[in-house]
């Protein structure tokens, strides 16, 4: 019977067991002959076992609330999404999922976020402006709502590129108005909304993104103001407000799907 | 559609990516981004095929977008700019602080087939699949990567220069 040479490729497959039967025994053959080679392929067994080890705590690491989390996205038990596109519901569920991955990656992993991927921490300027103009009672805005057609032309010349801000009425979240804001490199955009109760959202609106790098949602809080920011080609959005992470959710998956839609 | 068979990934992958990348909060902010990515294009997702190798290729897709992005420096370094603590006595158990330290220093190609064998037990022809390269690529970059492995694990740092992210 004529034997293929052994190749490294077959001393590997014979490590990680895939390596068909007939020629196992040959590498087994092999193997006793070279026994420097077989104290190679010990090593790279123990390598693996070790990563095993090494690693497999992270399986086990509690993470929150992961049923809730799936009963938020199965169908079955949400029979309202059935209506939704997927694309909505995929939307919805991204947020909702983050919702409480922000709690359970905590703090630390929104740091990580703003070293590696961001010059520009979109979240803190959109919580620094939101707590700078949303209490103000007189002036919260530059150019109120009334004048809407005037100021989406206004901040569209301004910021070389259409913005206009969202009708979020069904959600009971009237227009106040906007403002246009000093942002990084450039102007950026600020429109305010409030509920009846008086309490003012804003959405800020940036197109200094020039890594191009899409996100997904991403949440942050910056003292008492909640964020919900996304990257969406040059455009960086952040939606803030004092109200609770569900609420803003809510309101954040409606402003996404009207910007999708557009 | 059985949309929670995401979530159920969900500590597979993150362990891998806490391998890969080292920094925990890094890794889970690599986790997060795959799970909305993967929301995102759930309809692009083929039912019946394997919904692991989706979301793990989904993960290296963004892994590999990351690595290009300009503003993580990245700085050529000899080996000879690193003192990797080595025990005295040579033992046949692996210190765990040295086993991180030492995948760290693999280049990421060769460390990233090597946690797809080690942890996720995929074949070769899965691996391939998951990163887009060639089966003959996957076994170059086993080869070396566990060789590579061992030699510093010894003591007996590889010459070739690494990259290390800083």
């Amino acid at each position: 019977m004529s034997k293929l040479p052994i190749t490294e490729a077959d001393l590997h497959a014979y490590v990680d067991a895939q390596l068909p039967e007939n020629r196992r025994a040959e590498v087994v053959d092999y193997l006793a002959a070279y026994p420097e080679e077989a104290e190679r392929l010990q090593a790279y067994r123990m390598q693996k076992d070790a990563l095993r080890e090494l690693f497999d705590p992270v399986l086990d690491e509690v993470l929150p609330a992961p049923l809730r989390l799936r009963g938020a996205v199965d169908p079955q038990k949400r029979p309202i999404l059935e209506r939704w596109s997927l694309q909505r519901i995929a939307a919805g569920v991204a947020i909702a999922l983050l919702g409480g991955v922000a709690g359970w990656f905590g703090h630390g992993q929104y740091q990580a976020v703003d070293r590696m991927a961001q010059l520009t921490p979109l979240p803190r300027q959109a919580a620094v402006a939101h707590v700078v103009y949303s209490p103000d009672v007189k002036r919260p805005v530059e150019v109120t709502a009334d004048q809407e057609d005037q100021l989406v032309k206004w901040l569209s010349k301004r910021l070389g590129t259409p913005v206009s801000p969202p009708q979020l009425g069904a959600l009971g979240y009237e227009l106040i108005g906007g403002r246009l804001l000093p942002g990084n490199s450039g102007p950026v955009a600020q429109f305010m909304y409030h509920d009846s109760s008086g309490q003012r959202l804003t959405l800020y609106v940036t197109t200094e993104n020039a890594a191009n790098r899409d996100t997904g949602f991403r949440f942050a809080k910056e003292g008492p103001v909640n964020v919900f920011y996304w990257i969406d080609g040059k455009f960086g959005y952040a939606l803030s407000a004092g109200i609770d992470k569900g609420e803003l959710a809510r309101v954040a998956t409606a402003v996404y799907d009207q910007l999708e839609h557009k | 559609m059985d949309s929670s068979a995401i979530l159920t990934e969900l500590p597979r992958l993150r362990r891998y990516a806490r391998a890969m990348v080292g920094d925990r909060a890094a890794a889970d902010d690599l986790v997060q981004d795959t799970l909305e990515r993967a929301w995102l294009r759930f309809a692009q997702w083929c039912p019946g095929s394997d919904l692991r190798a989706w979301l793990f290729s989904i993960m290296h897709n963004l892994r590999v977008d990351q690595l290009r992005r300009p503003g993580l420096n990245t700085l050529p370094m000899g080996d000879e700019d690193f003192e990797v603590p080595t025990r005295a006595t040579q033992s046949d158990r692996l210190e765990v602080n040295d086993l991180e330290a030492a995948l760290a220093r693999l280049p990421e190609d060769q460390r990233v087939v090597l946690l797809l064998v080690a942890l996720e037990e995929m074949s070769y022809e899965e691996i391939a699949d998951v990163l887009g390269i060639p089966a003959g690529t996957v076994m170059s970059r086993l080869s070396r990567g566990r060789e590579r492995l061992r030699l510093i694990l010894e003591g007996r740092p590889p010459s070739a220069n690494l990259r290390v992210v800083r």
